[in-house]
């Protein structure tokens, strides 16, 4: 029985479960509603939690575990020197759970019954074939041993899905029956079902704080494997990034000054942009701009936030770049030969710039609005003209706001890649000029994940690494923008 | 003292010569008109009380005073109103200088979130009054005296005015606006978020201020614009009612409304 009609099934008793329970309340207060302890609907809404929480968790797990449970069991009919390797292992298990599925497509397509599926025979059935005629292409001949597997693995799971079917159900109506009969007009039922919206609430805040867990720990792991392959001191303080590519051996220097150096320094010339202009910006549309100005402005400003950083890259690389090389470049109009190419750290941390505008722009025209009107009114009514208003009393009170959302750009810059890929070139390089071609930590990322090279070489595990020194630098940054905002929050009312 | 040097060559004139006139004024918010056909005379060297029932437009006049309500943008004021003879809405008329003239303070205690010396060096230093550090502190050192704060906050100047009670915060307030050298001193309320105590205080305040400004104060209390004004007028649902002597208005009031508000009957 599919999942689906599980949950039917588990709805259909929650459901039942809330009337009978509601009437019961009912009953037991002699139909007075005021000598219940809760309200009515506390009841039912108490049964059909009982009936139906258990039990779709359970499904949950269930749906998670019995693969793994499955693929583990079938892994001792193995053949012991398969079993032992790992990748050799996992190849043969993916292709039993391939032709299980291709039976069960062809089951399900009628090609042949369910017994005939439990029975077939590579001598008698050329299995390939017949599974290529209900639309699963094969990659080899099944052998025997194979194909007896795959018919353990769907007797093993058609014999857990009866089991869920049985226990899931069993659940819901063992749920409902216990809140049904702790339902009498005393019951505090109220307190039950605060409880599981308490807890349903504690499960969404939880998933936010288990998936940074989780990215933790998928980096924390390879970064480990990394190190083991390559010197830490080689990585932190090394100046050459020239990684070999692997598999034909030979040296790779992978220092991470150079990365680290051009994503600062793009980051740089980005906040350089952003923050003037951003902020400048703000201030006109919380400050100067009429109503009418406003409800125009500031939504045409936040569409800038909406573009997608490629686009930003192909603007870097097709519009900006080629603008700064006839200006700066060796046959620009100022003849000046300072730029080689389009791609510059400096084409790279325009746009970025012009990427971050908007951010910086709506976290501070917030955080000015929300400065009191009464600030700005003492300020005037003391003669003081609008611009010394906002310089004096405005932004010296919004300014812990202002730089929270100062760093909070600070790390999207960090954190940026497409348009770095696209506008700063691929050299990673320590140069002091922004008219330099220069990469930066997540362009590398990028390029050492996407190659063909093994998993397992330094080359690509450096990622891992990369990664991991980024993702404590900006949560670094962003646990400081948090300290500054919350310390100095509150200095008016 | 220097702060008599710089408030007492300014008054000069007799006790009661008027310093504000103001003639047919009206204001609309939008589509509402607030104040309607407002004629006054606020004398100089004198405390006048405005009182009324609330969105009486009490507080809508007082603002127009120093042309507060420019910075609402559906507010829309006509009349005359004239300080010392001078047109305050003539299109020459600098708001920013009008304002440093008539200084205001405002209902709610509104310290800006910086040291108690620097809220109120803020106006001297913006309007150029000091030539010198040592200027500027006898001009925050006198201004705190005024506002009968010196005592409590010498030895804390560079404290955050924030962080002062509610009644220090509002005598803050006064010594800010004093501290401009304005000529006259517009209160909205002063003396609504604060306790009976504070009260007290900020309104034994408002009596000495007094020699110096010519003060216009708006309150909700009867009790209070009888204890401190000298002059008293009563708005109701925006016209101007009544204006009197303050002991003529609370003992002898001409008009039938008058009489039925500070008997409790309306408002």
């Amino acid at each position: 029985m599919p999942a689906i009609w599980i949950i039917a099934i588990v709805l259909v008793i929650a459901s039942a479960g809330y009337f009978f329970a509601r009437r019961r309340a009912f009953a037991s207060a002699g139909s007075d509603p005021r000598q219940l302890h809760s309200l009515p609907v506390y009841y039912g809404a108490n049964a059909a939690i009982a009936a139906a929480g258990p039990a779709l968790l359970v499904l949950l797990v269930w749906a998670i575990a019995q693969p793994l449970l499955v693929n583990s069991a079938l892994t001792q009919y193995l053949p012991a020197d398969i079993a032992a390797d790992e990748g050799a292992r996992s190849l043969a298990m993916a292709d039993v759970n391939r032709i299980a599925g291709g039976l069960d497509a062809a089951v399900a397509q009628g090609a042949m019954t369910e017994n005939d599926a439990q029975t077939l025979n590579v001598e008698t059935t050329d299995v390939r074939a017949m599974l290529a005629s209900v639309g699963v292409a094969l990659g080899a001949d099944v052998d025997a041993q194979t194909l007896a597997l795959a018919q353990r693995y769907r007797a093993a799971t058609a014999f857990g899905n009866m089991l869920r079917v049985v226990t899931i159900v069993g659940l819901a109506l063992v749920g409902a029956a216990i809140a049904y009969k702790l339902t009498n007009k005393d019951f505090r039922a109220r307190r039950y079902v605060e409880g599981a919206i308490k807890l349903m609430l504690i499960a969404a805040a939880s998933v936010a704080v288990l998936t940074t867990v989780g990215i933790v720990l998928s980096l924390v792991f390879n970064t480990i494997e990394f190190f083991k392959a390559f010197p830490a001191k080689d990585f932190f303080f090394g100046t050459r990034w020239e990684p070999s590519f692997s598999g034909r051996g030979g040296h790779s220097d992978l220092g991470f000054l150079p990365l680290i150096w051009g994503t600062l320094f793009i980051s740089l010339i980005a906040l350089i942009v952003a923050v003037p202009v951003g902020l400048f910006a703000a201030i006109y549309l919380s400050e100067y701009a009429s109503p009418r100005v406003r409800a125009f402005a500031k939504p045409m400003v936040e569409v800038l936030a909406g573009v997608p950083t490629i686009v930003y890259g192909l603007f870097a690389l097709l519009t900006v770049g080629p603008l700064l090389l006839n200006a700066f470049g060796a046959n620009g109009v100022f003849q000046l030969g300072w730029m080689s190419g389009g791609t510059a750290a400096i084409t790279a941390g325009l746009v970025m710039g012009f990427m971050l505008i908007p951010f910086v722009s709506s976290l501070s025209d917030d955080i000015i609005n929300a400065v009191p009107q009464s600030m700005r009114d003492g300020s005037l009514g003391l003669g003081a003209t609008h611009s010394e208003t906002v310089r004096q009393v405005i932004l010296p009170a919004a300014l812990p706001g202002i730089v929270g959302a100062v760093l909070l750009a600070a790390s999207r810059a960090i954190g940026e890649t497409m348009i770095v890929v696209m506008g700063a070139g691929a050299a990673a390089a320590l140069s002091m000029n922004p008219f330099d071609a220069m990469t930066t930590v997540t362009a590398k990322i990028v390029s050492q994940l996407t190659g063909d090279g093994e998993f397992n070489s330094p080359e690509t595990l450096v990622a891992f690494a990369l990664g991991m020194t980024l993702f404590v630098i900006t949560l670094a940054l962003n646990i400081l923008a948090l300290y500054i905002v919350r310390k100095y929050r509150e200095q008016y009312e | 003292m220097l702060d008599d040097k710089y408030h007492v060559d300014r008054a000069v004139g007799t006790m009661q010569d008027n310093k504000i006139t103001a003639k047919n004024v009206q204001v609309f918010y939008g589509e509402t008109h607030a104040i309607k056909d407002v004629n006054v005379a606020i004398s100089d060297k004198t405390v006048t009380a405005f009182i009324g029932p609330s969105g009486c437009g009490k507080s809508t006049f007082l603002r127009c005073l120093n042309r507060m309500n420019d910075t609402i943008d559906i507010c829309r004021v006509t009349g005359d109103i004239h300080i010392d003879g001078e047109d305050i809405y003539d299109p020459r008329v600098d708001p920013v200088q009008l304002r440093a003239k008539v200084g205001m303070v405002f209902q709610k205690p509104n310290p800006f979130p910086k040291s108690i010396y620097d809220n109120v060096a803020y106006g001297p230093k913006i309007h150029g009054l000091a030539k010198t550090k040592s200027d500027l502190d006898e001009i925050v050192e006198s201004s705190l005296s005024k506002a009968a704060l010196w005592n409590e906050a010498k030895d804390r100047l560079h404290e955050a005015g924030t962080g002062m009670s509610g009644g220090q915060q509002q005598r803050l307030c006064i010594a800010r606006a004093i501290a401009t050298a304005p000529e006259v001193l517009l209160m909205d309320e002063p003396c609504s978020a604060l306790d009976p105590i504070a009260t007290a205080q900020v309104e034994e305040l408002i009596d000495e201020l007094r020699q110096s400004f010519s003060v216009v104060i708006v309150t909700h209390s009867m009790q209070q614009a009888a204890r401190v004004s000298q002059k008293t007028a009563f708005f109701h649902l925006g016209n101007l009612v009544e204006f009197d002597d303050t002991d003529k208005i609370f003992t002898n009031p001409q008009d039938p409304r008058t009489e039925s508000y500070i008997s409790g009957r309306i408002g």
